[in-house]
């Protein structure tokens, strides 16, 4: 077994148990927290896969402003624990179940159906960095590019007009 | 040298998870960490598939994926703030009306 393959079962036991950690956690800080050390390991497979700008971007988008804009509106609203409610007390097995059915659909497409024989190459690629993706984004995505900035804008606004007080 | 299957079977099985957590889970903050994991896991799909045939539209496919999710987690959780501010609770279960 080569090194770079026990990085990767390693890395990807710590991504599985995180998010199981997130989903079975009744506190919701503990499930934001398991949840930041997820988007970090994802962010060293992105750097295993040789895309170093996404990784960062990683770090400081997800792991660094969504996941402190959640804490903040945990601890904000204060709804750490919720009471636990019987609404619909068959929703919880169904919903194990129709995870499996997913579970099990996606294996099947995976190992059965069309088998992907190529492995991801080793070697550094310089055509893959920061500057390679800068120049794609302002030459042949500039059109989608400045539509995301219009996205921002109006997400920005929208909150802003959501959570203003009344009068 | 990993087979980029295995990075697609580690993205299944986060979506997966994700999926589970939007449907078990009553608080709307934790489905909302859900839709991040299912997101993220398509982002680890695109990025392997980029690496394995060498093109960089799949990198710069995440970046927007990022860009859309940042939007997405500031109206919804604007949203859940203005729902507490009327219902003074933010469990789903009691989210049935259309009214305030």
């Amino acid at each position: 077994m080569s090194l770079e393959l026990l990085l990767f079962l390693i890395l990807a036991v710590v991504a599985v148990a995180t998010a199981l950690g997130m989903l079975f956690s009744r506190h919701a800080v503990y499930a934001a927290l398991f949840l930041v050390l997820n988007f970090a390991t994802v962010a060293v497979f992105y750097l295993l896969l040789n895309a170093p700008f996404i990784a960062m971007v990683q770090v400081t988008v997800y792991a660094g402003a969504i996941m402190v804009l959640f804490l903040f509106v945990i601890m904000l609203l204060g709804t750490e624990v919720l009471p636990p409610s019987s609404v619909l007390p068959w929703q919880r097995p169904l919903a194990m179940i129709l995870a499996l059915i997913l579970l099990a659909e996606s294996a099947y497409l995976l190992f059965f159906r069309q088998r992907l024989e190529a492995a991801v190459p080793l070697a550094i690629d310089p055509s893959s960095g920061p500057k390679a993706i800068g120049q794609a984004l302002f030459n042949a995505y500039l059109l989608p590019f400045e539509i995301t900035s219009i996205l921002l804008l109006v997400a920005m606004v929208g909150a802003i007009v959501l959570t203003r007080k009344e009068r | 040298m990993i087979p980029v299957t295995y990075y697609i079977a580690l993205s299944a099985i986060l979506f997966t998870i994700g999926a589970l957590g939007v449907l078990v889970r009553r608080n709307p903050l934790v489905i909302f960490m859900s839709i991040e994991l299912m997101l993220n896991a398509a982002n680890l799909a695109f990025v392997a598939f980029s690496r394995t045939f060498g093109v960089l539209s799949g990198q710069i496919f995440v970046f927007f994926v990022m860009t859309v999710a940042a939007a997405e987690v500031a109206v919804g959780l604007a949203l859940i703030v203005a729902i507490f501010r009327t219902k003074h609770t933010i469990n789903v279960d009691e989210m049935n009306t259309l009214k305030g």
